[in-house]
């Protein structure tokens, strides 16, 4: 046990020691990603403005004001910053179809496992370093939030950040994994990406979908990947719904460790690698 | 042999021997089409998600349902052409710089900035430009608007000048990579630049809204490479302001300058490249 603590530990200290060589042109690429929300921003601006000369009185488009919009919109960003994978999936492909992957199978050290501490690792180094412009970006745009939520809600909100970056580690890794069988994954990661970017709320609030569409999206794991750590902050989730919720989030890590799990194993057994 | 090379044959050939690379990965090919066709079905989606809720977009402005799709159709023709003919070339040049590859671009007896921008054609990205056509007459047969003569003359011209504009800027950019090294985030800065011009430009209003208009209507005109063809569909709607009419003469002015511009920056790059070892 002492011994993998110890393993873990160099892991995780050489890859944020790997992840600090390029820190500036990581905070620079931190504040650049906030410029799209300077045109959501503008955009929501005069959305809200043709229905406020229409009806003539501010309205809210499913439960949201302006200002909420955009600060769902700000949200999204933390929750992305925690559930983004880049490379994850290609990345394992990519060790499946070179070969590269024989070396986790020979020497003693679990893939899931290294994968997960390097993933936590560079994420640390990243809100180290990105916790500046994020906090610059949010300082500025405070006038779009009702002051800060109680600390129920905020531990609430942490917790369901914690569980959607564990979600859409295994949920990738997941799609890594059929790689064993595919070679490349790069058209279903395309799929997934599409699919992510509309469905787990990083485009709009999901709550604007209506009727059928709404239900369907509330019921695929997408949603828990940007909306509902941001909805938790809103206040949009509380009560039985908020126990619920991050109990439901936690069904679906739990679901999608097994599934990365299940796929390595009988990935392996189909696994032939050959030379050095 | 005449001294100056067939232009136009050139380019022929780069079109042909793209389409046989392309056809060798008939799959590779069909699936990327799809993707991207599918990419802005999606988009195409959100924005009628929108117009679920409200009639239009910016108060007075004219973009209602209808309207606004014609700007994503008028969006799309831009962007698809400016994709299948420059973005890959664009991407390679930042490379070609790096890698040193450049020499041989330079050695060819023609004007390398043409060799370098049109060498890959993509033609899959020639999806999006039909998906933009049939958005267009779709969203010109719900307008029930019949464009005039001059318009349907004027439309392909300004479209012209949207790329022009894009292709300078991108051309521009990537030959900055001669100064910068590496230019990995190419993509991102095009990406970051572009989408101030994926708006109606009437939305950037207000103490931050009117200063970034100007920046990107007259230092880096991206604001008028979809605007102006596409309020040249819907101006019907609207009385004539003076805008209207200097705004297009404004626009023939901006694509011809930034094209100049980026010839510039182009031959700066090239003074300026060691190329690497060799």
């Amino acid at each position: 046990m002492r011994n993998r603590l110890t393993t873990w530990g160099t892991i995780l200290r050489i890859s944020i020691e790997e992840r600090l060589v390029y820190r500036g042109d990581f905070a620079l690429g931190t504040l650049m990603r906030f410029l799209p929300i300077v045109t959501q921003i503008f955009l929501w601006g005069a959305v809200f403005a043709a229905l406020g000369a229409a009806k003539g009185a501010p309205s809210r488009i499913a439960g949201y004001s302006c200002n909420d919009f955009i600060a769902y919109y700000l949200l999204t960003m933390i929750s992305r910053a925690f559930s983004s994978m880049p490379g994850l999936a290609s990345g394992i492909a990519r060790d499946i179809r070179s070969g590269t992957v024989k070396k986790y199978l020979i020497q003693p050290i679990d893939m899931l496992g290294f994968l997960l501490l390097y993933r936590i690792a560079h994420k640390l180094v990243y809100y180290v370093v990105a916790a500046v412009p994020f906090a610059l970006v949010f300082f500025l745009c405070r006038g779009f939030f009702h002051g800060w939520p109680d600390a129920a809600t905020l531990l609430a909100f942490l917790a369901s950040l914690i569980l959607s970056f564990l979600l859409g580690f295994f949920l990738e890794a997941t799609i890594g994994m059929v790689g064993f069988w595919f070679l490349e994954v790069s058209s279903l990661l395309f799929v997934y990406m599409l699919f992510n970017f509309f469905f787990s709320g990083h485009m709009f609030p999901i709550d604007m979908l209506p009727g059928v569409w709404g239900t369907l999206v509330k019921l695929i794991p997408l949603q828990y990947l940007a909306y509902f750590p941001a909805a938790v902050f809103l206040g949009k989730v509380s009560g039985a719904d908020l126990v619920w919720g991050l109990a439901i989030q936690l069904g679906w890590v739990v679901l999608f460790v097994i599934a990365s799990r299940v796929t390595f194993h009988v990935g392996v057994r189909r696994y032939s690698g050959f030379g050095g | 042999m005449s001294p100056r090379p067939s232009y136009f044959k050139v380019f022929l050939t780069f079109a042909r021997n793209s389409l046989v690379r392309d056809m060798t990965f008939r799959a590779n090919f069909v699936i990327d089409t799809l993707a991207s066709i599918s990419w802005m079905a999606m988009n195409l989606g959100f924005y009628a998600l929108i117009f679920e809720y409200t009639p239009s977009i910016g108060a007075d402005t004219g973009w209602g349902k209808y309207e606004f799709f014609l700007f994503l159709a008028t969006g799309l023709l831009v962007n698809s052409i400016v994709q299948t003919l420059f973005m890959t070339n664009a991407d390679e040049f930042s490379e070609l710089i790096r890698t040193g590859s450049l020499d041989f671009a330079l050695l060819k007896p023609i004007d390398t900035q043409f060799l370098v921008s049109l060498q890959r054609i993509e033609w899959s990205s020639l999806g999006n430009l039909v998906f933009g056509l049939v958005l267009l007459g779709y969203a010109l047969a719900k307008v029930e608007y019949v464009p005039g003569l001059v318009q349907v003359v004027l439309y392909p011209i300004y479209v012209a000048c949207g790329v022009a504009i894009l292709y300078a800027l991108m051309i521009a950019m990537a030959a900055s990579s001669v100064w910068l090294g590496r230019n990995q985030t190419l993509y991102d800065f095009w990406f970051y630049i572009t989408n101030f011009s994926r708006y109606p430009r009437e939305i950037y209003r207000g103490r931050f809204g009117d200063p970034l208009r100007w920046f990107f209507t007259f230092i880096i005109p991206v604001l008028v490479v979809i605007n102006v063809p596409a309020r040249l569909l819907v101006r019907s709607l609207h009385p004539q302001t003076p805008e209207d009419w200097l705004l297009p003469l404004f626009t023939l002015l901006a694509a011809a300058a930034s094209l100049w511009a980026s010839r510039w920056v182009f031959n700066r790059s090239l003074v300026s490249y060691r190329s690497a070892s060799s």
